[in-house]
């Protein structure tokens, strides 16, 4: 049908009226916050299944046997300074100085590393006392809960890791923003996370 | 603040997103500080001889946090997008209320109602 009238050009010509030009990306930033809020969905489940098991501990080692809240003190603040380093480089970016960008990205990108191995010496240590995730149901939201978190650290790292090669490459392009500011919700949103994470797990299983 | 990131922003298609201001990030990261040092302290130190309103003033501390996060470093308001984003933060605080408080009311329920000695066995179909 639709063939026929646009060959013959006698006929009825279709047009669709909705497809108006959008400017490249300009839906990205709309779309990423979507995303992040699937990623918040995750999240409350993992919350909700940890705040369904965390009293189960099998007769095994309950939070205050296990958490080190010094510990947890220097992680949170190693995330809290990887927000604002994150910051200060997308204000950088706003003022279109590359070296600078770079340096706060590295920075940000240093202390998400040290948040992730001070998590992973804290897996480390409770594994080898042998709270396992296999121990009790406590232990398995837990480990579930707090490693998704942290799995979404390392992915984060990673993809600052693509940008600062991509930057130091092509530089400040418009795609290069955009991405940057994907990525700055990203760990800001991580962030947020965290704090639930830290009260809800940490300090509230010290309470128990 | 909205007003000041409006003016600042140049022409980019970032969307409506805003970007911040130094001020801003300080103020957030200031403010993230003390909110989270004040709940760290209150459970390290037990100044509060009650767990239970510890836990509660902990959580309030979260929340306050979390907003700040929100407003300060996510720069989220009710213009950015079209309202879009806050629509759908809306929607998505929604479905984590149900979530949370469905499952940890009827999983306690079921849990205290599971309770050994709470119901004979023997009476059991």
């Amino acid at each position: 049908m639709a063939s026929s009238a646009t060959t013959a050009g006698t006929g009825p010509v279709f047009h669709l009226e909705e497809e108006h030009a959008h400017a490249e990306g300009s839906s990205t930033m709309l779309g990423f916050w979507l995303y992040l809020m699937s990623d918040c969905l995750i999240f409350a489940m993992l919350f909700a299944a940890y705040g369904v098991l965390g009293g189960n501990y099998a007769a095994g080692p309950a939070p205050k046997d296990l958490f080190d809240l010094d510990l947890v003190a220097v992680n949170t603040t190693m995330l809290l300074l990887s927000s604002i380093t994150y910051g200060f480089a997308m204000l950088t970016m706003d003022k279109g100085r590359v070296a600078a960008t770079q340096a706060w990205l590295a920075v940000t990108g240093l202390f998400g590393l040290a948040f992730l191995s001070i998590e992973l010496y804290e897996f480390a240590h409770m594994i080898h006392e042998g709270a396992t995730p296999q121990r009790s149901a406590f232990l398995s939201s837990f480990f579930t809960l707090v490693g998704t978190h942290g799995l979404h650290v390392t992915f984060g790292i990673v993809w600052l890791v693509t940008l600062m090669t991509q930057v130091a490459r092509f530089g400040l392009t418009e795609a290069n923003r955009r991405r940057l500011m994907c990525l700055s919700m990203f760990w800001h949103f991580l962030d947020v996370v965290w704090i639930g994470v830290f009260t809800f797990v940490y300090l509230m299983g010290m309470l128990r | 603040m909205s007003a000041h990131d409006h003016a600042e922003s140049h022409g980019h298609a970032h969307g409506g997103a805003a970007h911040g201001s130094f001020k801003g990030y300080l103020i957030g990261f200031v403010l993230s500080v003390i909110l989270t040092a004040i709940p760290f302290w209150l459970v390290m130190s037990g100044v509060i001889d009650n767990k239970q309103a510890t836990a509660i003033v902990i959580m309030a501390f979260a929340v306050v946090q979390i907003v700040v996060h929100m407003v300060f470093f996510l720069h989220m308001n009710t213009a950015s997008e079209g309202g879009w984003s806050m629509l759908a933060l809306i929607f998505t605080l929604i479905l984590v209320v149900i979530v949370l408080t469905g499952s940890l009311w009827v999983m306690y329920h079921l849990n205290a109602n599971m309770m050994p000695g709470l119901h004979d066995m023997r009476e059991m179909p």
